[in-house]
């Protein structure tokens, strides 16, 4: 024994969890897995390869934008991976790819890398990405195929092979083969709401609906994520009770317009949006009681959109609209330090 | 240290570029920008109220007193604004459709009143004159910029011309009031970094020379 010992001082945090950012990340993608492979077997070839095209397209494009700034690459952290198939979820699955590109670079390029990359981010990346689809393509991005057709697994959809910058041939002659019974080219809730016909709520549960995923699946795989302790339940909990309450409501005040609130929860993308984006640890509060807020307002805000905007659907707009407000709701919501006491009438 | 006066008419044009560096006059930059055709015809107007005002209130610059020198200023650019709103609607009835309120509201414009209270109210006819001439057409030019990008991509042609063929998708939303702000964005963007990139360049110059007699000396 010299007598000299090194003491090594460091600033907090001193204990470390055993879960890092990439292992988070990793179950991510394994509980978004299914989702995709599910997505992939309904609609066919196409929808697998609009999956693999925006998963990879994030990819490249964060680890081609942090080199050429001359910064390490965060590929490796596995998020741009799930922005990649997040947006590949939302978007119909006969999309032409070059759109679906022109969204992996929006929603890495100023959606994520430009606020700072992962952490930073205001918004989630995917919804900025699909918000500047629906804004630039309208049509393309709205026009659903019907899913389950017969040769989905030997040939492409049509539009998907679009020319860059070009229209995608019209679908017509296509659809005349695959012929999939009473197809109109909407989503159940662009149905309900522009013609006020109701899909069956059964086939909507197990997602065999044109353009929607199972909800059954969508909850097991979330709550695979709850279970590990990796993802916040009140958010998603609170969403879908923010929405079947405004539902209620409004399903009360006019039954013939409004849908009940069961079926407001299993159509388009509230189960995804609530479970897998509002979730997204950077861009909503950290406060339980902000969180309770947060996934409230959002709630409300869809089914306001669905059933009073000029929109079929709403999750994406809610989504993004919480996201730029949960800086506000955590700075109201500040955790009680311990051993604090409220604030007394001075006597 | 020695500095040369900088041209005004350069000046204008590139390196106080009303759009790009002083960020001036944002409302037509952003409203009007969405034709090639449009962002042009904008332009020109700023430009010829511009050469105008900045001449008048320089030539009257010494017998105005300063308490009313901004409503003088007014005046004179209201004036010089109505004289281009009867030019355009001379000219052509379909750009004076297009263009609508914004012509009339130049007026309101701060590059102009700015160029006014910052330029030719302290210097010379001829100076103020090249002055709004250089920042009108650097104005042109920015509103051309953007024009470029939200015709091209919203409508697929330039100046009316297809480029792409009957085939091509337009980005609707290059058309829309979002499509300003993002063109005007990805613009500042490139201008800033070209900016910093050069200024780099030249620090590292300025470095190298004053180093270099030091290590001569050692």
């Amino acid at each position: 024994m010299s007598g000299t010992t090194i003491i090594e001082v460091r600033t907090s945090p001193h204990l470390h969890g055993p879960m890092t950012v990439e292992t988070i990340m990793r179950h991510v993608i394994y509980a978004l897995l299914p989702i995709a492979a599910f997505f992939s077997w309904h609609f066919g070839l196409s929808a697998a390869l609009l999956l693999a095209v925006t998963t990879a397209g994030c990819v490249l494009a964060e680890h081609t934008a942090c080199r050429l700034s001359g910064k390490r690459s965060t590929v490796n952290d596995y998020s741009a991976a799930i922005t990649g198939l997040l947006l590949g979820l939302t978007l119909p699955p006969g999309l032409p790819l070059w759109m679906a590109v022109v969204g992996c670079l929006v929603a890495i390029l100023p959606g994520k890398l430009l606020f700072g990359g992962l952490g930073s981010n205001v918004f989630n990346p995917a919804l900025v990405g699909r918000a500047f689809l629906q804004a630039a393509f309208p049509v393309a991005v709205t026009n659903y195929t019907p899913g389950l057709a017969a040769n989905r697994f030997v040939e492409f959809i049509p539009s998907t092979w679009a020319v860059p910058l070009m229209k995608p041939a019209p679908l017509n002659d296509w659809l005349a083969k695959v012929a999939v019974d009473g197809f109109t080219g909407a989503t159940p809730l662009a149905m309900q709401k522009f013609d006020h016909i109701y899909s069956e709520l059964g086939p909507l549960l197990w997602g065999l609906g044109p353009g929607s995923l199972p909800g059954c699946l969508i909850l097991l795989c979330g709550a695979y994520l709850v279970a590990r302790g990796m993802m916040d339940w009140r958010i998603t909990a609170s969403m879908i009770a923010g929405a079947a309450a405004t539902g209620g409501i409004f399903h009360l005040v006019n039954p013939a317009l409004y849908p009940d609130p069961v079926w407001v929860v299993f159509t388009g993308g509230l189960l995804l949006g609530a479970t897998f984006m509002a979730t997204d640890p950077v861009a909503s509060p950290v406060t339980p009681r902000g969180m309770w807020i947060y996934g409230l307002l959002m709630g409300v805000l869809t089914v306001l959109i669905r059933n009073l905007g000029g929109l079929p659907e709403g999750v994406m707009y809610a989504i993004l609209f919480g996201n730029a407000l949960s800086p506000l709701i955590d700075r109201l919501t500040p955790p009680r330090p311990y051993g604090a006491r409220k604030a007394q009438v001075p006597q | 240290m020695k500095e040369t006066a900088p041209n005004p008419f350069i000046n204008g044009l590139w390196r106080q570029n009303p759009t790009f560096v002083q960020i001036l006059g944002m409302c037509p930059t952003l409203a009007i920008t969405n034709s090639v055709q449009n962002a042009i015809a904008m332009g020109l107007a700023t430009a010829f109220v511009l050469i105008c005002s900045n001449g008048l209130i320089a030539a009257i610059r010494k017998h105005v007193p300063k308490q009313v020198r901004i409503a003088t200023y007014i005046a004179i650019i209201a004036t010089a604004v109505t004289v281009t709103d009867y030019l355009v609607k001379a000219i052509s009835i379909s750009v004076y459709k297009a263009l609508g309120p914004f012509i009339p509201l130049i007026v309101a414009n701060c590059l102009v009143l700015e160029r006014a209270e910052g330029f030719a109210a302290k210097k010379p006819v001829i100076p103020s004159m090249m002055d709004g001439a250089g920042m009108g057409l650097g104005f042109a030019f920015g509103l051309t910029c953007l024009g470029t990008v939200r015709e091209v991509l919203g409508a697929g042609t330039f100046l009316g011309i297809h480029l792409f063929g009957p085939n091509f998708e337009p980005w609707v939303l290059f058309l829309l009031p979002p499509g300003g702000f993002i063109s005007l964005a990805i613009w500042l963007l490139i201008f800033a970094s070209y900016r910093e990139r050069k200024d780099r360049r030249e620090r590292a110059r300025a470095a190298l020379l004053t180093v270099q007699p030091a290590e001569a000396q050692s």
